[in-house]
């Protein structure tokens, strides 16, 4: 009886997650003319954020030049960034 | 400047600003229309790229996004057209979906002066305007700051009434 034929086991690089597997993310970036508050209130209407983390990711994109405002599948994430561009923010999609 | 009045946003607008405001929304019509152009830089940023590494994905994504995009855009400065007082001005009184419209609509067009102007992070408006009425007080550049400066009040005024 032959031995069972066992592939051999590769062993995945623990640092090599698929690609499918990372999530992809929306990310705003900081423009010149956009009102801070109109930016805010976009985040909050959007995606249902709170005051306070609307607020923040707005500073986020103020200080830092950019923000991650939400992460997940790939076009769950074109979908987002595009509802982002009807409102005038500049945002792109990424997989960091 | 925009009040709240119940369930509607409310302002009046001398014959000066219809005349700016109505001005403002033909332009981005036309940008969006006729004057399409995707190598202008105003275009670009209305319609940026999703993929910003990636041409061939971003043009994909845009195949399928560009068209609703532009209608969207069309659709909201038409709103803001189609309720503008006539020319000796008047008042004009927005429910809260004409209200968005009027929001999305101004940040549209600011966002179109802002790239023309060279608006940059920390531009400095009245320093901006000092210095163009110096060089030439009659220059377009003092009148199409004036109107950015204008609409970015509006369009604060508009979103404040609009959470009041």
């Amino acid at each position: 009886m032959a031995a069972p034929q066992v592939a051999p086991v590769e062993t995945p690089d623990v640092e090599e997650v698929p690609d499918v597997d990372r999530p992809w993310v929306t990310v705003v970036w900081n423009d010149p003319v956009n009102l801070m508050s109109y930016v805010t209130w976009v985040f909050q209407k959007l995606f249902g954020y709170s005051k306070e983390k609307a607020e923040k990711l707005m500073l986020d994109v103020h200080h830092k030049g950019k923000a991650i405002v939400s992460s997940g599948a790939r076009e769950k994430m074109e979908h987002d960034a595009s509802r982002l561009h009807a409102y005038g923010l500049w945002a792109t999609v990424d997989q960091p | 400047m925009f009040r709240r009045d119940g369930e509607h946003c409310v302002a009046r607008f001398a014959a000066d600003e219809v005349k700016v405001l109505r001005k403002v929304a033909n332009e981005v019509v036309g940008l969006l229309t006729d004057g399409f152009d995707r190598d202008d830089p105003v275009v670009g940023r209305l319609f940026p790229d999703v993929y910003p590494d990636d041409a061939a994905e971003s043009s994909q994504f845009r195949q399928y996004t560009e068209g609703d995009l532009k209608t969207a855009k069309i659709d909201q400065a038409g709103a803001m057209l189609a309720v503008l007082p006539g020319d000796a001005g008047g008042e004009v009184r927005l429910d809260p979906e004409s209200a968005e419209a009027w929001l999305r609509a101004l940040n549209d067009a600011r966002l179109a002066m802002g790239i023309r102007l060279d608006i940059e992070d920390g531009t400095d408006l009245e320093d901006e305007l000092d210095e163009a009425v110096l060089r030439d007080p009659t220059s377009s550049r003092v009148f199409q700051l004036s109107v950015y400066a204008y609409l970015g009040y509006l369009q604060e005024s508009l979103l404040n009434a609009m959470l009041d």
